[in-house]
């Protein structure tokens, strides 16, 4: 079964964050990073750059409208995400726990639609 | 025993049983059930002919898991259908003689934290006994298409996000086991509440939910937790026909004759709490059917044992930090230490907003101001007790414990 983690925090915050403590932070994705890997559940996993640089596109009536920013203004913003591999939810929900991510924002667990 | 009723005795002790151990793999439980629920339609057009089989149970295990291949083969294609296919076609070579239980696995599933709380204790009761989705809705309170639609998107989510039908490892067992207690607590407790079991169906609410728990102990015998609740269900359940006179009078705990009280249930329940407390971890529902023990003393005393009460709310209120347990302390207080020190203990938590409109709070208030001599306001309290019941018979019995004030009252006032 593959899972999506979508890492939602606050941006704001992050981008005030002490340089020190960004570096620790930093350190704590690699070694997630690489529990990943060893386990072999990984699928894929980026950083996203923060919301300021989101650009939005829909097409209504044949238009296509573009729209500078995110699609919905939140208190917390998805950061990044991995995609991973395991057997079922509790699986996917103890490495969700594990991300750094957790501690300071929150997981969301979304199942890929199997096709 | 006639085709019907082997049919009935089937489903009654095996439905639960079936459905775990078809959905078991696959996570498919409407699935199971479907194919369930084709394979009791095939008894009842089979077994008339061909007489019942000698193990009705592994021949609705047969036909509801080649309903399943079936199903498998018509919906998906090649490739994907593989491995489901020969999941289910590797289990019927095996020939098992004894189905493996599943059905506390299935309940850990119905009650994961990934589930809604409120739909929980109608799965389990729906997968578990096979209710359908009216009878739960009813006892419920709620239409059927609504809960209809939430009993169907908790099990696509089962399927689809991968809840595991297993138990969980030791390291979550008590954390998880929680949930799955409080939604048998839930169902019960939706059946307690028809007190002269009137209603079928909420009567038989909690006669299921002691079969629930009498499942959960025998499969988890060293959980003190889940004896812990069976012995509250019991001791609620031996009280149940005392709770009205004759003519369908309310009579509340302290005025119930202990000879109509169920012996039987009673002394289960309390070796059920024995054998508890050995196990260690002292929880929720060993304190409250604790708290029963200490009233059904009167039994041999001819009174409740007040002192443990106090004391086993003190405990049960330092772990839920409930207001309801904090009413019920101060009621106990009132006991032991005088209507003055019941209402003081009260008063610490008639802050709560929760609490204006609990009939419950009123009513303790009520007796404890009429205890401490405060006929005025203590009319006042049964009052506001009076419009929040919605009880018939426990109106009626409030009003008479206000009109008994009044009538003190009017005979000072004639003076």
């Amino acid at each position: 079964m593959k899972y999506l983690l979508m890492i939602y925090g606050n941006e704001a915050v992050m981008m005030a964050t002490p340089k020190e403590q960004t570096e620790q932070r930093h350190a704590a994705y690699g070694a997630y990073t690489e529990a990943l890997k060893k386990a072999g559940v990984i699928v894929g996993g980026e950083r996203l750059r923060p919301t300021s640089d989101a650009t939005s596109v829909r097409v209504a009536k044949g238009k296509t409208e573009v729209l500078s920013g995110p699609y919905a203004e939140t208190k917390e913003q998805l950061g990044g995400y991995y995609m991973i591999d395991v057997p079922d939810l509790d699986a996917a929900l103890s490495w969700a726990a594990r991300c750094p991510g957790a501690s300071h924002g929150t997981i969301e667990v979304r199942p890929i639609w199997a096709i | 025993m006639g085709v019907a009723e082997a049919a009935e005795a089937a489903a009654r002790a095996s439905y639960g049983k079936l459905v775990a151990f078809l959905a078991a793999r696959t996570r498919d439980v409407a699935g199971a059930e479907d194919a369930l629920s084709e394979a009791f339609a095939a008894a009842l057009s089979d077994w008339p002919a061909s007489g019942i089989p000698r193990n009705p149970e592994a021949w609705l295990l047969t036909v509801a898991r080649r309903k399943l291949i079936d199903t498998a083969r018509r919906q998906r294609t090649g490739a994907e259908a593989a491995p489901t296919l020969a999941l289910l076609a590797d289990e019927l070579d095996e020939e098992e003689p004894q189905i493996p239980d599943k059905r506390l696995a299935l309940m850990f599933a119905c009650a994961h934290p990934a589930i809604d709380p409120g739909v929980r204790a109608p799965l389990i009761l729906q997968t578990i006994l096979g209710f359908d989705a009216a009878t739960i809705a009813s006892a419920f309170l709620v239409s059927p298409a609504a809960m209809g639609q939430r009993l169907v998107r908790a099990k696509t989510k089962i399927r689809e996000a991968s809840i595991p039908l297993r138990i969980p490892e030791p390291n979550d067992l008590r954390g998880r086991l929680d949930a799955v207690l409080e939604a048998i607590y839930a169902a019960f407790a939706e059946g307690w509440t028809d007190p002269v079991g009137a209603d079928e169906r909420r009567r038989n609410l909690a006669e299921e939910a002691i079969w629930l728990g009498r499942l959960v102990a025998s499969l988890l015998p060293e959980e003190p937790e889940a004896l812990g609740l069976l012995a509250l269900m019991l001791h609620a359940e031996a009280r149940r026909g005392a709770r009205r006179d004759a003519k369908g009078e309310y009579v509340p705990l302290a005025e119930q004759d202990p000879a109509q009280w169920d012996a039987r249930r009673i002394d289960e329940a309390e070796s059920l709490l024995f054998v508890s407390s050995r196990l260690g971890a002292t929880g929720r529902y060993q304190l409250e059917a604790a708290v029963q023990s200490a009233h059904v003393v009167r039994r041999r005393t001819g009174r409740a044992d007040w002192a443990a009460i106090e004391r086993l709310y003190d405990a049960l209120l330092a772990i839920t930090r409930s207001p309801v347990v904090a009413i019920n302390r101060a009621v106990a207080i009132g006991e032991t230490h005088g209507a003055a020190a019941g209402l003081a203990a009260l008063d610490a938590v008639a802050g709560d907003p929760r609490l204006v409109l609990y009939q419950p709070y009123w009513a303790a208030r009520a007796g404890l101001l009429a205890a401490a001599g405060d006929s005025r306001a203590a009319g006042l309290a049964y009052e506001q007790a009076i419009g929040l019941e919605y009880d018939p018979a426990v109106r009626r019995f409030l009003q008479r414990r206000r009109s008994m004030l009044k009538s003190d009252h009017s005979k000072e006032d004639m003076k």
